[in-house]
């Protein structure tokens, strides 16, 4: 081999070495990774009573309760499997609504209830112009109108 | 296929001459390409169905996001051939690179926690994304600290080469962070198969953004690593020539 060769075995060796302990220590820390676990983990009791861990998924259509006065307020998080019920009293985020993803940081009292102290809405990566969704949902309005219509 | 090229790069003279004739190439797309950019991303895209006119931090954000990996893609290619074949112009250009990409890399952070706080009710999370692309700043910070900390030019390169090399392991994590684990940061909306998740009127600003920083990080570099070569140069006899003193 000469030196030079010597060097770009080095430099493979390097790169392919990082990247397998990389790869292994992330493997490891799977779960410490994840930002957030989902309704079907807390249902699978992956996460213990009293343990404070962030809750991830879709706020359930229709679940959002407000007390009139107060800034607590009650919902439902979903992963389409499991859903957990929620509490919370402070300040939502301006994205925070219903159907949409929100990440709760809090614990599960006895009853199964999530107490948050903190929620962060999961903003998704699709972005769109307010007419373009106008006319979507004049549309499906129209589309139901028309189906109560033929009933 | 014919390497002179490549060793021609490899010539200081040859690399200071070539590099001042593209400057100027590259420093005019960048202004043309951001002037389109900032019209079409500020002034004629329609606001966010969601975020309103917020999300109009994405026109600096993505960009600034996006360059700073590959300015460091940059710099680790740079520094794997200044290793391999010993060549002190790739050396100079991986040293350039550093401060570059900590700047976008430091904006891109800021930006992204600006616009965090009113949309997710969050300035700063350990999130899988976030926490990447801050290990990304450690790492143009200790790459530009191990250079200083080395008096040898000649060491200073070779430590640091093999720093940027171990690095390039975080690249993968911070693109696909969004898909191995739950984040808070959104998935890919442009970088990915199949149609981008925005309409053309947002997605044509924000590509020529993406050009403009990449026609400024290249411009912004061979300055850079021009004045490295003169650095390192200094005694040889082309200079005087080159500059005509």
């Amino acid at each position: 081999m000469t030196p030079r060769q010597r060097r770009m075995t080095l430099v493979a060796v390097i790169v392919v070495g990082v990247s397998l302990a990389g790869a292994l220590a992330l493997r490891a820390f799977r779960e410490n990774v994840m930002f957030y676990f989902d309704p079907t983990k807390v249902a699978a009791g992956q996460v213990k009573q009293g343990q404070r861990f962030r809750l991830g998924g879709m706020v359930v259509k229709g679940s959002v309760q407000r007390r009139p006065g107060t800034l607590d307020v009650k919902f439902a998080v979903t992963d389409f499997a499991h859903t957990v019920p929620v509490t919370y009293s402070n300040v939502l985020p301006d994205l925070f609504k219903e159907g949409a993803g929100v990440v709760a940081l809090g614990r599960l009292d006895a009853s199964g209830t999530f107490v948050a102290d903190e929620v962060l809405a999961k903003h998704d990566e699709k972005y769109m112009p307010p007419e373009v969704t106008r006319s979507l949902k004049e549309g499906q309005a129209a589309a139901a109108a028309g189906t109560e219509a033929t009933h | 296929m014919n390497w002179t090229w490549f060793h021609r790069f490899g010539s200081p003279p040859y690399f200071y001459r070539v590099a001042g004739k593209m400057i100027p190439w590259f420093a005019w797309l960048a202004a043309i390409t951001a002037v389109a950019g900032l019209v079409g991303g500020l002034g004629l895209a329609p606001a966010d169905y969601q975020q309103g006119e917020g999300y109009r931090i994405i026109f600096v954000h993505v960009p600034a996001a996006v360059l700073s990996t590959m300015a460091y893609s940059v710099m680790a290619v740079a520094a794997g051939v200044g290793l391999i074949w010993r060549m002190n112009v790739a050396h100079a250009v991986a040293a350039s690179c550093a401060a570059v990409g900590a700047w976008f890399t430091l904006v891109a952070l800021a930006t992204g926690s600006l616009w965090g706080r009113p949309m997710w009710g969050t300035y700063w999370a350990w999130d899988p994304r976030l926490t990447s692309e801050l290990v990304l700043l450690f790492l143009y910070l200790g790459y530009m600290g191990l250079r200083g900390a080395i008096d040898d030019t000649a060491r200073a390169d070779r430590a640091s080469a093999v720093l940027a090399l171990v690095g390039v392991i975080n690249l993968p994590i911070i693109h696909y962070s969004v898909d191995w684990w739950n984040s808070l940061h959104q998935g890919h909306t442009v970088l990915k198969f199949g149609k981008a998740s925005m309409p053309p009127s947002m997605l044509v600003p924000l590509l020529l953004m993406m050009l403009a920083f990449s026609f400024y990080f290249a411009a912004i570099l061979l300055v850079r690593a021009r004045g490295e070569v003169l650095r390192r140069e200094r005694n040889a006899r082309w200079i005087s020539e080159a500059i005509g003193a």
